[in-house]
């Protein structure tokens, strides 16, 4: 079961962070825009260059290769980008997982990526992602494109594949009823720092 | 035969050609008038230079002398790669990719042309080494600059697009797969038109000196035929290597798109 550890990390615009997200815990992030979230998530994956180490299910990131961790540490950016003509130039297989859990049939693969709304650009870079099988996920906004019907599909994909995966989920998100629902912890982002985030 | 002499009067009817041209520029405000009476007069003065430098250098034959004339004649080809690019690599890259490429091939080409298919003794014999180098060089730099300006443009252009591939465990190589072969296309496409069109459309300047100068045809073709073979090669494999190094230098150690490495 992985868990994530982070240690003395250091991104652009945060202090080094101590943290450790348990196998299949949930934690969220919130803050104002511009404050380091998209970047913290961004230096987990180590996308960009950082201070201080981090570890999934014991694996040092110092001590593999850069796509040995991603391929470990799925990271979903707010923005989804798409280098074929068409959907299944990006998922493997004939059937791929998950699929179904967020609306789509089998002939969306042959859809030209084009065509596609935001939404089910958001939706399939979750199917995307989730067909690597990461052991940690690092969620930017994946319902900030959705509508309710298809949030609520999304938030209960992600569930699902944390409970089943036991999957370490780090999870940005600017509406506070969706951070109280699916978060086991939350935290906010204030002066650089990560502070725990309450409900009243 | 004998080569007629060109004396300054045939020249200037000439450089006439160009001042008219350069009076249409300004009179219909093209603005490429100055651009085109600067290089007009930098040809006249380089080539008259290097007129200069090889009548001395072809009495002398010195290794040494003409090993520095080599040298510099790669430098400025490695300096026009860089030019020629929109989104260069910061500090020494920049000019050191294009220039250790055309390096490895340019250089390692004209060896083998000289020892092995010529078989000029000595091998740095400047008649024969000064003019292959040149005109490899000046070939295989076109290409050269094509591809590395198609590979850092490209990479700039579709970052997303590589990143995603990187966010979802791709290692460096697989995400710029994509991009690093069309640029290499790009680069030789350039020679293959060249090679393509040679003899029917266009007679090829080595050629066209060599018959003037009073050689048989059918020789001046065969030396024109090795010549554009071994600029293809030139070209494929210094475009390789420079498009390889390119777009390694593009990743850093945890393979890392690093765009912040141009310009």
């Amino acid at each position: 079961m992985p868990s994530l550890h982070l240690y003395q990390f250091q991104s652009l615009g945060l202090d080094p962070i101590d943290l450790t997200v348990g196998p299949g815990e949930c934690i969220t992030l919130a803050g104002p825009s511009g404050c380091g979230k998209s970047l913290l998530l961004r230096a987990i994956a180590d996308l960009d260059p950082h201070e201080g180490d981090a570890a999934i299910d014991g694996l040092r990131q110092s001590r593999i290769r850069g796509h040995e961790w991603r391929s470990r540490v799925g990271l979903l950016p707010a923005e989804s980008h798409w280098w074929g003509d068409r959907v299944r130039d990006h998922l493997p297989g004939a059937e791929p997982p998950h699929l179904q859990d967020l609306g789509f049939g089998v002939d969306s693969l042959d859809w030209s990526i084009a065509r596609l709304s935001s939404g089910e650009k958001q939706r399939l870079a979750l199917i995307r992602l989730l067909a690597g099988q990461p052991g940690a996920l690092l969620l930017d906004e994946p319902t900030a494109n959705l509508d309710q019907k298809t949030g609520q599909w999304v938030e209960a994909l992600i569930d699902t594949y944390r409970r089943e995966k036991g999957a370490a989920v780090i999870w940005v998100s600017h509406d506070p009823e969706q951070r109280e629902r699916v978060s086991d912890r939350a935290f906010l982002i204030e002066d650089r720092m990560l502070r725990c985030e309450t409900w009243n | 035969m004998e080569l007629i002499q060109l004396s300054p009067w045939d020249l200037s009817i000439a450089a006439l050609l160009v001042l008219a041209l350069a009076a249409i520029s300004w009179r219909l405000h093209l603005g490429i008038e100055g651009r085109l009476l600067i290089a007009t007069v930098r040809s006249v003065l380089q080539l008259m230079l290097i007129g200069l430098v090889l009548k001395a250098l072809f009495a002398q034959s010195n290794p040494l002398l003409i090993g520095a004339v080599t040298l510099f004649m790669l430098s400025m080809a490695g300096y026009e790669v860089m030019a020629r690019q929109q989104r260069r690599f910061k500090g020494l890259w920049g000019m050191g990719i294009g220039t250790l490429s055309m390096f490895i091939s340019s250089f390692s080409i004209t060896l083998l042309a000289l020892h092995v298919v010529v078989q000029v003794e000595p091998w740095y014999t400047p008649q024969y080494l000064i003019p292959l180098l040149g005109m490899l060089l000046g070939n295989t730099m076109t290409g050269m600059a094509i591809a590395l300006d198609n590979l850092t443009q490209q990479a700039w252009q579709r970052r997303g697009a590589i990143e995603a591939k990187l966010t979802l465990g791709w290692n460096w190589d697989n995400a710029i797969r994509d991009i690093r072969r069309d640029a290499l296309r790009a680069g030789l496409i350039p020679i293959i038109n060249a090679m393509g069109a040679a003899g029917v459309v266009s007679l090829p300047g080595m050629m066209t000196g060599q018959i003037l100068a009073g050689s048989p045809p059918m020789d001046a073709a065969k030396y024109q035929i090795m010549i554009l073979m071994l600029i293809a090669g030139g070209t494929g494999l210094g475009a390789t290597f420079a498009v390889w190094l390119g777009s390694r230098r593009l990743f850093d150690k945890r393979e890392r798109l690093r765009l912040d490495r141009l310009r």
